[in-house]
């Protein structure tokens, strides 16, 4: 490489601006991006959904929808101005200099075509011939760690796991060798466990390849791991740009300390401290923003916010800030947290969980997806559910909803009378007493009805309430769960996710329930909108003495709103224990494992573990610890031979492992240090 | 793929099984006895009886459907009650008939429909577009008979295009043929193009859109090749099913057809058989249609799982 290519940046994006044509109105969606991916480097882009990153990474590439149109500026591809570009050019540039990594690799590889053919094909545009593209499609499955490739190259998409499936599409996307590789949410939807696997395998090939990356996630973590810079977005503009780990550590624009400030993280606790909110909400798309993007929501605005747009200032060596008032920034940073309102000291045993077991048959074969579950929820408290996916993490909620009955022998119990199985056979009391809320609230609320006759619907027939005291009842509902009365005679579609999560809470307390299964409560929300939502439910739970099962994938969440943890694998109950002990540790080395998947937004660990391979099949789980064939800490002939119980290890933390916590305290001490 | 088959092919059994006691079932419910309508309202009671007897029709009912059904079993389909004739005879005769005019029916349609959707597809908001939306919603909205009734009075009898009856002289070459039978394969085209032309669209519509179709474009692929080998095959599959539908229920829309422009087929032979109360006939014309309509099936579900390897290798989840 030549010294002067070796300054060509591999992106280079110059006052950006794109309009969506909205029934013959040109409304814009970035309002000017400038920034610039040098070789070789790893740059982000964050920010909450409709702040512009996919927008722009599609608009580098020219993959816009049919209505969306570049208005102005330049977005430079290697020194090419991808803007000018004629359709044959464009397809040239795709085929050789950039690829792309998408979310749901599942939908991003064609369903009817073999995994092979596919990946072939990227070979075969470079002009390689039949064979040799199948040869080189073969070396590139390999490249990206798939042992057998050859038996991947005959699979279609649907014979693969997540995992796999993505890693084919990285392989594509390698075939040639290309100057950018833009990864769009590379992990989303993927469990914590195959997300580091796949960041770990872009991490490496990053480094054999030398492309640069751009990286357009939703989660900082993801972001924080893998990139050097970060650019972060706010309704069509990039507000801070600096060096990844320093922004996230020391943010230095209004928007990035608030957006920082709304994340659990650090450990924090709902008994501890209320989660920050960005007041206000993301301007609705197209909406005229002459001055500051960010005014509306921020703290220390001025009157100059509002008429001027604000230049560039650099607080820091290497960042960049576009903010009227950077050097009262600090003031933000510095602002106590709010304490939380008061902690409930957990009640009586609501919910008893005895040898609960599940077992499905598929194909003349026994899947069992979860086996001989023990568990208590006292009154006000929260037990979280933690495992990757296939853990029974969903089984153990089902179960305990009765939408499907748990095998004979097990027993649940509410308030110490036995439950029927499934939910059509309990009383209407049972049946009110459990309540779930679902990631998706779109699901749970009737979409032709207003907020007020769905919550009303839910007051009669849950609560058997009618006429004033269901209206009266409906106002104290509508109070908690912070809606205004014009929300109530609004359709969901006319609600954002986060006040739709609101009437889907307000639904499921209708009944004033004892317990509510959260399902990924707020997976699919902005963190702006989780931190609310999280609050809230915190606060119902202090006033209304709920107990509540949280299932996320999200561990921050997860430690946030529980005050017990149970840790799930292959159906079996690995750790059960307070919150704080759990992520505390010392831990089950599933759990070790677990947590040292995910990304945090504060950086890892210099020690990571990685987990090999992935859950075994529920049909023919492995012998013994039915962990040991991943297990970093397995004891050759001990742990193939039996399956450890579950005993308590120290007061109130049940572990099932057959090292003792002694030894594994020593050992993952060791290991962090 | 073959216990797919086999599978399939045993459903299609017990579907004919069912439709046969259905049949036989609904026949029987309309009033009056078979003899009786045989022979007039003027003939004695006794010869009324003595045909009953020979017919088999004075047995009780469950005794004629098994009998039915055995004869079946020998490949006998018995012989009609009104003209005498062996059933497979007048059968025979009128399905090829109705044969010829639903293939040309169709040779005409799925080409025209499946490139019409396509191309509006590709065009999408273009005015080709709009005019084949427009076209083939207001096409399929018309039931056969006003539209077959429409192009009599219009092409037939007020232009005397064609002739007003779709009957070819015996021993007429294939054009002349062609000629007698242009207007109603035309009724036929103008119904069935709508919902495969629409079916087509809508498929390649939200495969362009798919996230497998932005992969081929990123890879670099020609335009062509994406939308051959990316497109297309995914965007047709349910254009098969509705083909395959489509195909059985053009059998059944002939009767409407075929009724108003006097053609000779299955539709007309089956009317008549039900009005006669012709049960041999009627039996073993539903059958046909039934048999038809399940080779259809059976051949777009084949065509499909060729298409689309989830269905072919049985997995599900």
């Amino acid at each position: 490489m030549s010294a002067t290519e070796a300054r060509t940046a591999a992106l280079k994006v110059e006052d950006l601006e794109v309009a969506y044509d909205v029934r013959g109105v040109l409304r814009p969606v970035l309002r000017g991006v400038s920034f610039e991916i040098r070789p070789g480097e790893a740059y982000g882009l964050v920010g909450e959904s409709g702040c512009g990153k996919s927008t722009t990474a599609y608009a580098a590439v020219r993959y816009l929808p049919g209505n969306g149109h570049i208005t102005a500026g330049r977005a430079l591809i290697g020194g090419d101005d991808v803007t000018a570009m004629g359709a044959e050019d464009l397809r040239a540039l795709r085929a050789s200099r950039i690829s792309m990594v998408y979310q749901d690799p599942g939908q991003s590889l064609n369903p009817t075509i073999k995994v092979g053919k596919q990946v072939a094909e990227a070979f075969a545009v470079l002009g390689a011939s039949k064979e040799e593209a199948r040869e080189r499609a073969i070396e590139a499955l390999r490249r990206v760690r798939i042992a057998d490739a050859e038996r991947v190259m005959e699979r279609y998409p649907y014979q693969l796991s997540g995992g796999m499936q993505q890693r084919a599409v990285i392989a594509m996307a390698l075939a040639c060798d290309p100057q950018l590789l833009i990864l769009d949410e590379p992990t989303t939807g993927l469990d914590a466990t195959v997300e580091a696997e796949v960041l770990d395998l872009v991490a490496n090939l990053r480094d054999e390849t030398g492309a640069a990356i751009l990286l357009i996630a939703h989660n900082l973590g993801v972001v924080r791991r893998t990139c050097d810079r970060v650019g972060i977005m706010y309704a069509g503009r990039i507000v801070e740009e600096g060096i990844a780990g320093e922004v996230f550590d020391d943010p230095q624009h209004p928007y990035t300390v608030g957006l920082l400030r709304c994340l659990p993280r650090r450990g924090a606790a709902k008994s501890e401290r209320r989660l920050d909110t960005i007041p206000g909400s993301l301007p609705l798309i197209g909406t005229p923003l002459p001055a500051c993007v960010f005014e509306d929501r921020c703290a220390l605005a001025s009157a100059e916010c509002r008429t001027a747009l604000p230049t560039a200032s650099h607080p820091r060596p290497d960042r960049t800030v576009f903010c009227h008032h950077v050097d009262r920034v600090a003031e933000l940073v510095a602002a106590p947290v709010t304490a939380a309102a008061g902690e409930v000291a957990p009640g009586e045993v609501v919910l008893q969980l005895e040898d609960v077991s599940k077992t499905f048959r598929q194909g003349g074969h026994e899947v069992r997806a979860l086996v001989g579950v023990d568990l208590e929820l006292r009154a006000g408290e929260t037990l979280g559910l933690v495992g990757e996916s296939g853990s029974g993490k969903t089984t153990l909620a089902k179960a305990i909803l009765g939408i499907h009955a748990a095998d004979q022998g097990g027993v649940i119990r509410l308030d110490g009378e036995t439950l029927a199985g499934l939910t059509t056979q309990r009383s209407a009391d049972a049946r009110r007493a459990i309540q779930i809320i679902f990631q998706n609230p779109d699901s749970a609320l009737n979409r032709s009805k207003t907020v007020r006759s769905i919550l009303s619907r839910a007051l009669s027939k849950l609560a058997g309430l009618s006429g004033q005291a269901a209206d009266d009842r409906l106002e104290k509902i509508r109070e908690e769960v912070v809606l205004s009365p014009r929300h109530l005679d609004l359709k969901p579609r006319q609600l954002s996710g986060g006040l739709k999560q609101r009437v889907a809470i307000g639904n499921a307390f209708a009944g004033d329930p004892r317990i509510v299964v959260c399902d990924e409560p707020t997976s699919a929300l902005d963190v702006s909108v989780q931190a609310a939502i999280l609050n809230l439910l915190a606060d119902l739970q202090r006033d209304e003495q709920a107990s509540y099962i949280v299932i996320s994938h999200d561990l921050g969440v997860v430690r946030y709103l529980s005050d017990r943890i149970a840790v799930l694998y292959l159906g079996r109950l690995m750790e059960v224990g307070d919150a704080a002990t759990v992520f505390a540790g010392p831990h089950h080395p599933y759990t070790e494992a677990l947590l040292s998947a995910v990304p945090s937004v504060d950086g890892d660990p210099p020690a990571r573990i990685r987990l090999e391979g992935e859950v075994p099949s529920a049909i023919d789980v492995p012998s013994g610890c039915v962990f040991h064939t991943r297990c970093p800490r397995a004891i050759q002939g001990t742990c193939e031979a039996s399956e450890p119980p579950l005993v308590e290890v120290e007061a109130g933390h049940m572990m099932r492992c057959h090292i003792p916590i002694d030894e594994l305290r020593r050992l993952q001490a060791t290991d962090a240090g | 793929m073959l216990r797919f088959l086999i599978r399939r092919i045993a459903l299609g059994l017990v579907t004919l099984l069912l439709l046969t006691v259905i049949v036989f079932a609904l026949s029987n419910v309309i009033p009056g006895d078979v003899g009786r309508q045989i022979l007039g309202p003027f003939a004695p009671q006794e010869s009324v009886d003595e045909l009953n007897q020979r017919l088999g029709t004075d047995q009780p009912l469950y005794t004629q459907y098994f009998n039915r059904m055995a004869d079946y079993a020998r490949g006998d389909l018995g012989e009609s009650y009104a003209s005498r004739e062996p059933v497979s005879k007048l059968i025979g005769e009128s399905f090829w008939a109705s044969a010829k005019l639903a293939l040309l029916a169709l040779l005409v349609t799925i080409p025209l429909a499946v490139i019409a959707g396509v191309y509006a597809a590709l065009k999408r908001g273009s005015i080709f577009d709009r005019v084949i939306v427009t076209l083939s919603l207001a096409g399929s909205s018309l039931p056969e008979f006003v539209t077959a009734t429409f192009i009599i009075v219009t092409l037939g009898v007020s232009l005397s295009i064609f002739p007003v009856l779709a009957r070819p002289p015996d021993g007429a070459d294939p054009l002349t043929q062609l000629y007698y039978l242009a207007m109603p394969i035309m009724a036929l085209v103008i119904v069935y193009f709508g919902y495969i032309a629409r079916m087509a669209r809508a498929g390649v519509v939200a495969a362009l859109e798919a996230d497998y179709t932005r992969t081929a474009v990123m890879k670099g692929l020609k335009r062509g090749v994406v939308i051959r080998r990316h497109v297309l095959r995914n965007a047709l599959l349910p254009t098969i099913s509705v083909v395959a539908t489509q195909t059985g229920y053009l059998f059944g829309g002939l009767l409407a057809v075929e009724l108003i422009f006097n053609y000779n087929g299955l539709g007309r032979l089956l009317v008549t058989a039900a009005r006669d109360k012709d049960l041999p006939l009627l039996s073993a014309g539903v059958l046909v249609i039934g048999i038809v309509y399940m080779i259809a099936t059976l051949l777009a579900d084949v065509l499909i799982s060729i298409l689309n390897p989830r269905v072919r290798l049985g997995e599900d989840g």
